[in-house]
């Protein structure tokens, strides 16, 4: 059985630490925030210029001067602090923020992330994401193993135009956990979902790994 | 003491407009976005502007208003989803966009602002975003140079401002508001209330008049929202 969107943000939300400063993207991302650990404390950076990102307010508290990088209604905690967007990107460039997990249409065995554009089709546009895995301490990449297709996500080369190129350390697909200690060593399949075979894995991956 | 505050948006604007010039402007998604000054710009017909702002709008609000009437021809923006027309006229070869980091557009902004003409970043090293531009290692890194912002004007959006310009703005409507005002030759902001000089704590102001030239109070406003995104009350 291959892991739903919420195992995979579950998943995800295992490598939350005590006292982390965290950046989610949007989709499957931001689920990681209903799986923080009942007792560890983590605080959610939201790019638009917000440290201490609550929950989706009350019907009746809803307030359209608070809002989330995914532009959705938000909450406010007592330890919350509003800022500007270059402020806010002081904390992501400078190196303040401990871990972000993004999502990702391409991963390539070095390391490459490929997340925001397809080249005269999907015109939207990188957002904080070139930001955030320039300057986070850890990117956690979590994708379906491969596309609506069934093609190859994690593969030796990304095809489409780049979001950084060697930033990524860990990678969790429906499928499977690859993680590198380093951004110099190879990724290593470190977990299988349920039910899945390492054959099965690698089966639906192009990239070169270790098991 | 100069006077700052206008009537309106359109007297607000009066005398800075022309055909061809750059515009830096605040907000994200749709909140804390400029939209008398924006609606002011649709009537005045200027055209050709290259807008500096995080997001396009979406469909016919904000920014997208401007889209339709066909009076952008050049975005600097980080993310410009969720735009059908947008999307349309990228496609079509009738709008430019320069896709920035939407770090590196706030950055581009505050240096714009701050008397700095360009600044080396790690963002986007590696992608298309740094073809062509000039890079640098530092201590074995390599960054890429990008330039300030000089934008025109700007227009912004606040929440309370006391009569010399001195401003708060409101949560998360913060964001571009601040950069972007103070890249601009001339900035306008338009606010929810205007207070009397000493109303405001000095401490708690957010943007100082230096920055504010130019200033209306633009209520009632009816903010709209992208997302409405909410939970249930627990059952008592």
């Amino acid at each position: 059985m291959a892991w739903d969107r919420n195992q995979m943000a579950a998943r995800a939300a295992k490598e939350l630490r005590d006292g982390y400063y965290v950046n989610l993207g949007i989709g499957i991302p931001t689920l990681v925030a209903n799986c923080v650990p009942p007792g560890m404390t983590v605080t959610l950076q939201s790019e638009n210029g917000m440290l201490g990102i609550g929950p989706f307010p009350y019907d009746d508290e809803v307030d359209p001067d608070l809002i989330n990088a995914g532009k959705q209604t938000v909450s406010e905690l007592p330890q919350t602090s509003f800022f500007d967007s270059a402020t806010s990107f002081a904390m992501i460039r400078g190196g303040h923020i401990d871990l972000a997990v993004l999502g990702g249409m391409e991963v390539s065995e070095k390391g490459d992330l490929a997340n925001w554009m397809v080249p005269g089709k999907m015109i939207k546009g990188m957002g904080g994401a070139m930001d955030l895995v320039a300057g986070v301490k850890k990117i956690i990449v979590v994708m379906e193993h491969v596309s609506k297709h069934g093609d190859p996500k994690f593969i030796p080369e990304c095809t489409l135009p780049l979001t950084g190129r060697n930033v990524v350390d860990m990678i969790i697909t429906d499928l499977a956990v690859f993680q590198r200690p380093d951004h110099d060593s190879p990724f290593k399949l470190i977990e299988l979902a349920p039910g899945v075979t390492k054959e099965e894995v690698r089966g639906k991956t192009t990239a070169n790994y270790v098991e | 003491m100069a006077q700052k505050i206008y009537p309106d948006a359109k007297a607000a604007l009066d005398g800075l407009l022309f055909d061809g010039m750059t515009i830096a402007c605040g907000g994200f998604g749709l909140c804390g976005i400029p939209e008398r000054l924006i609606d002011a710009l649709v009537e005045s017909g200027v055209r050709d502007l290259t807008v500096a702002s995080n997001n396009c709008g979406i469909d016919n609000v904000a920014l997208g208003k401007l889209l339709r009437t066909r009076q952008i021809k050049k975005m600097i923006s980080s993310y410009v989803g969720e735009n059908k027309e947008f999307e349309r006229q990228f496609l079509a070869g009738e709008v430019e966009v320069e896709f920035t980091p939407q770090g590196t557009l706030a950055e581009r902004m505050r240096a714009g602002g701050a008397g700095i003409p360009g600044f080396y970043t790690k963002t986007g090293v590696g992608t298309q975003v740094a073809e062509g531009k000039e890079t640098k290692e530092f201590d074995g890194q390599t960054y890429v140079l990008e330039r300030g912002i000089h934008a025109d004007i700007s227009i912004i959006k606040g929440w309370k401002a006391d009569e010399t310009g001195n401003l708060m703005f409101r949560k998360t409507a913060r964001n571009f508001n601040q950069p972007a005002a103070t890249c601009g030759k001339v900035c306008i902001a338009e606010v929810e209330e205007i207070v009397p000089v000493g109303s405001l704590d000095p401490d708690c102001i957010h943007l100082p008049s230096i920055f504010v030239n130019r200033l209306i109070d633009g209520s009632p406003y009816e903010k709209q929202i992208e997302f409405r995104t909410v939970r249930e009350r627990e059952a008592a």
